[in-house]
């Protein structure tokens, strides 16, 4: 399974990015071979639907399960539309690497 | 036969921008003999009609054509979705998704002037708005633009409810508040543009960013100071350092504020207000024909 959240920074020690849509980049765990992999969100700078773009990749990216703080409503329609689990999760402390092992 | 376009505008909401072109066109329907036009493009909230009590004359719809995929007959080749500028498309072709996300929609006909397959793409109306037109007891008329609850393009209706109006008569533009695009579409083809400002640090903040947009666009402008008597003397420092001209100034006054929460007309009530609003026209008129000079 790969489980995904938005990462402030391209790295493991990275915090969580806040925002979704806009989110600087996706950070990933797959629990079958426990890599972790990092990708800039391609939508970030986008005029208007950055969230549905977002999901796009998210969906590309083989992803089964999503944390966020804030998914806006036209990602979550998105996301809840092509079968992706969403899970509101807040923690500013905490690294990403942290956080995606204890929610997979 | 006077035809300039005068909008109102200010860089945020409550400034009583709505006032100063409600009773600037009581004046002008009553010192020109010619029409008037008052324009009211705050489409998300228009309420002019609230203070001109006319009578609706004609309603039209503002509709766009949105895509219908038929999923059936779809290849997901995601052609579409690539040539949509506004992300309105969800396509993943790993899952054979494909969606219109009918919210972010503009309407552009990208999607169906790219897909190669027959029938795949058809186009149903979506309606944004209406405008409506207005035919008041003083002789002039309201246009107002209005989006329905649940749209977000406030710019397409701006555009038809400018278009709705008569070239052939003198037009007050109600701009909506603020710096977005919904503005710059307002204002983008003044002859004139009045900023209406209070004298407080927010105000003057609000009102140099919309100083500089309205700068780059290249249009005449002036100020309006509303409460005046408010907040500090920087606003008038800044508008002497950078010369520009200052139209009018209103003080505050409770009876000007009863005067308005009544629903009535300012200038029709207080001689004085009448005769600050003609001579805010005559300071309007010497830009633009300064204007004519110059080419
Ligand atoms: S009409 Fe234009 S904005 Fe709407 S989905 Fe097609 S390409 Fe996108
Ligand atoms: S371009 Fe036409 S065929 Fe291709 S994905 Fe879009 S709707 Fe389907």
């Amino acid at each position: 399974m790969k489980i995904a959240i938005t990462a402030l920074e391209k790295s493991k020690t990275s915090k969580m990015d806040p925002r979704f849509g806009r989110g600087a980049y996706f950070a990933i765990y797959d629990s079958v071979t426990k890599q972790f992999s990092f990708h800039e969100n391609v939508a970030k700078d986008a005029q208007g639907g950055a969230g549905p773009k977002a999901a796009e990749q998210i969906v590309n990216l083989g992803v089964n399960k999503l944390l966020s703080s804030d998914f806006g409503p036209k990602a979550k329609s998105a996301l809840d539309s092509m079968g992706i689990e969403m899970l509101l999760y807040s923690d500013e402390e905490k690294t990403v690497e942290q956080i995606l092992l204890e929610n997979c | 036969m006077l035809k300039y376009k005068i909008a109102v505008a200010s860089g945020k909401g409550g400034t009583g921008k709505t006032t100063v072109s409600v009773n600037l066109f009581y004046t002008l329907q009553k010192i020109l003999n010619q029409k008037i036009q008052l324009v009211d493009c705050d489409v998300e909230e228009p309420n002019i009609h609230l203070f001109t009590k006319g009578i609706l004359e004609s309603t039209q719809d503002v509709i766009i054509k949105i895509p219908v995929i038929d999923k059936d007959k779809c290849v997901y080749c995601g052609d579409c979705a690539a040539a949509c500028a506004y992300n309105a498309i969800l396509f993943v072709k790993s899952i054979s998704h494909i969606a219109v996300l009918e919210d972010l929609c503009h309407g552009c006909g990208a999607c169906s002037y790219v897909c190669n397959q027959p029938d795949v793409i058809i186009e149903k109306n979506k309606k944004l708005g209406v405008v409506n037109s207005f035919v008041l007891p003083n002789g002039g008329e309201l246009i107002e633009g209005k989006i329905e609850i649940g749209t977000a393009l406030a710019v397409p209706v701006i555009g038809k409810t400018l278009k709705a109006t008569d070239e052939n008569s003198l037009r007050i533009i109600d701009a909506p508040p603020g710096t977005s695009c919904p503005v710059m579409e307002t204002i983008k083809e003044a002859d004139f543009i009045i900023l209406v400002t209070e004298p407080t640090p927010f105000g003057l903040n609000d009102l140099k960013l919309m100083i500089g947009t309205i700068r780059k666009l290249g249009r005449k402008f002036g100020v309006v100071i509303n409460r005046a008597g408010l907040g500090d003397g920087a606003i008038y420092e800044y508008l002497q350092n950078e010369n520009i001209e200052l139209l009018m100034e209103i003080s505050f006054d409770k009876n000007l504020a009863r005067i308005y929460s009544e629903g009535k007309i300012i200038v029709e009530e207080i001689p004085e207000m009448f005769e600050k609003y003609t001579l805010l026209f005559e300071k309007i008129k010497i830009n633009l024909n300064e204007a004519d000079s110059d080419c």
